[in-house]
């Protein structure tokens, strides 16, 4: 079952054509992994996935409804749950705030002006939760800013993982996480998808190996192949293009 | 702790002071208390869009003007037994404050949610002169409306009433004014804990945050410039009250620009901030402006040391950096 797609995406930017007609699918309880070298168009699929940036041609399917005209907080509001390549969170607010943040996505609206958001029991639980199973749990008071580099990608993953999403899009998750930290996040995100599907963008070429489901090459804004790690790996134009071996 | 400490000094100083005041057999000192109150009140309301919203508004004397111009005109009305329209409805004018002062709130908080949805599709620098270029056209707007007073303002013979108080002694005007700015502070600090304020507070961080969550930075931000602008006029009405006139000089950029400096002397984004900003402003006022007519030279040079090496304000200073409000 397909719980996210991309069809045909076209993005130009002047003379640059980051998205050159791409097709992708993320199907239930799968991990999607899509590579590509640097400049390859990457960031500018997840934009159009997510809503940031509209495609000037082409749709974007997710649950089943087209949500190409939809905005970035519609789309999360449907299921889909993001995580950034550079942590965008709440520097001076506490690691827990950023958590509520989430879960007050996920229930849908902040407009409350009078409670305390952390006298809100089942705000705190959902947030203390998902910190608890990124193991920042010991960390819930600290200042975001004071975080490590490791513990602020955590803490992204948390923030996702509050809002209960029917589907992930990660951004490099593996980035600067040193080699401990991946195989950590590694085994994290190997559970993850029996929750909710994920598509991921990664660097790691052994977070993406261990992982995938299924990998999709991106170079120079089209999808090369798609296919199992296996047939990935057997794809001699893959190896040309981007594994940089020479068939 | 000590945030907690700070706060409740600034509180026990407030409640104290007229009857040091009236101790002291010095009268005067009470109006000019009322004074800062009133002033602390309208940076109050522009600490929520300008400290946790990260909206820098150089337009709130709109609001602060138009609660103001409510005061004047309801009133100036009430005096001369002449109805404000009498078609297709008749509405006269009032000397009610609690009525003067929910007209001035739902006057600024609409002229705060338009002037909010057209300057928040612009940020930064653009923002920034967008609210400029908005508290200029009513500032000229009231220069020329002739029917209250043009240039020379709305003057009111006798201060407007509130039921149970004689607000023609200075003390119990002071005290009413006290109860409205502490009133406005617990709702500012109900608001600052609730879920919107966590929403709001993250909108000026991380706005893709909030929305990658699902929530729109816009509309929140646009929520937070619509309830500062209301508190803003509130004071606007108050302050017309206290002078028993109203003028366009409420609506100019320079009152704009004190308002904020208000908030930055004091603190931004902390509760008693914008209180001790217009305490510390007033009190500079009097005793340096008695010594010299340039006393602005020594506000100027305050202001850049707070802004150069405190950078959380006078409260900040006093109560040390990090969280708490």
């Amino acid at each position: 079952m397909t719980v996210l797609a991309a069809h045909g995406l076209v993005k130009s930017f002047g003379a640059l054509r980051a998205s050159d007609g791409v097709s992708l699918d993320l199907r239930a309880g799968e991990i999607h992994a899509v590579i590509g070298p640097n400049g390859a168009g990457k960031s500018t699929l997840i934009a159009q996935l997510c809503g940031s940036l509209i495609p000037d041609s082409g749709t974007v399917e997710a649950f089943g409804a087209d949500v190409t005209a939809l905005s970035v907080p519609a789309r999360a509001r449907l299921g889909l749950a993001r995580t950034f390549q550079i942590s965008a969170l709440a520097m001076e607010d506490t690691v827990l705030a950023n958590a509520l943040l989430g879960a007050l996505g996920a229930r849908g609206s902040a407009w409350r002006f009078f409670r305390p958001v952390m006298r809100d029991k089942a705000l705190r639980e959902t947030a203390e939760d998902a910190l608890e199973r990124v193991g920042l749990a010991d960390a819930a008071t600290t200042r975001t800013a004071d975080l490590s580099h490791g513990q602020r990608r955590q803490l992204e993953v948390a923030i996702a993982l509050t809002m209960a999403p029917k589907a992930f899009v990660m951004d490099e998750p593996m980035a600067g996480l040193g080699a401990e930290g991946s195989k950590t996040l590694t085994a994290f995100l190997d559970g993850l998808r029996a929750e909710a599907p994920i598509l991921l963008v990664e660097h790691d070429m052994d977070a993406v190996f261990a992982l995938a489901d299924r990998i999709s090459v991106l170079v120079a804004g089209r999808i090369i192949a798609t296919g199992t790690t296996a047939e990935i790996r057997a794809n001699t134009d893959v190896r040309r293009a981007y594994l940089g071996e020479d068939a | 702790m000590r945030w907690g400490l700070v706060n409740a000094v600034m509180l026990i100083g407030l409640v104290a002071f007229p009857f040091w005041a009236l101790a002291a057999d010095e009268p005067f000192m009470i109006t000019l208390a009322t004074r800062a109150v009133i002033l602390a009140l309208a940076a109050v309301g522009l600490n929520i869009a300008l400290g946790w919203g990260g909206l820098v508004s150089l337009g709130h004397a709109a609001f602060f003007g138009i609660g103001g111009y409510a005061m004047g005109i309801l009133a100036s009305h009430a005096q001369g037994y002449t109805p404000l329209m009498e078609w297709p409805f008749l509405i006269e004018g009032t000397k009610s404050m609690p009525v003067i002062w929910l007209v001035a709130v739902l006057a600024s908080a609409l002229a705060a949610l338009g002037i909010g949805m057209l300057s928040l599709r612009t940020t930064g620098v653009y923002f920034i002169m967008i609210t400029l270029a908005f508290g200029q056209m009513l500032y000229y707007f009231a220069i020329s409306w002739t029917a209250y007073g043009g240039e020379d303002g709305v003057s009111i013979y006798v201060r407007n009433g509130f039921p149970g108080l004689n607000t023609l002694v200075p003390v119990e005007f002071y005290g009413l004014c006290l109860g409205v700015l502490l009133g406005v502070l617990a709702l500012n600090a109900a608001v600052i804990h609730s879920p919107f304020g966590l929403a709001l507070n993250a909108a000026r961080q991380s706005p893709d945050r909030v929305r990658t969550v699902g929530l729109d930075p816009r509309r929140l931000q646009l929520a937070a410039f619509v309830l500062s602008g209301a508190i803003t006029g509130l004071a606007g009405a108050l302050f017309a009250d206290l002078n028993r006139f109203v003028s366009p000089s409420m609506l100019s950029w320079q009152m704009s620009g004190e308002i904020m400096i208000f908030v930055i002397l004091g603190g931004t984004a902390r509760l008693f901030g914008p209180v001790v900003g217009a305490v510390v402003f007033v009190a500079l006022e009097h005793s340096l402006g008695g010594l010299s007519e340039y006393w602005h030279v020594f506000l100027g040079a305050l202001l850049l040391l707070i802004v150069l090496f405190a950078r959380g304000g006078l409260i900040g200073l006093v109560a040390g950096r990090g969280g708490g409000s």
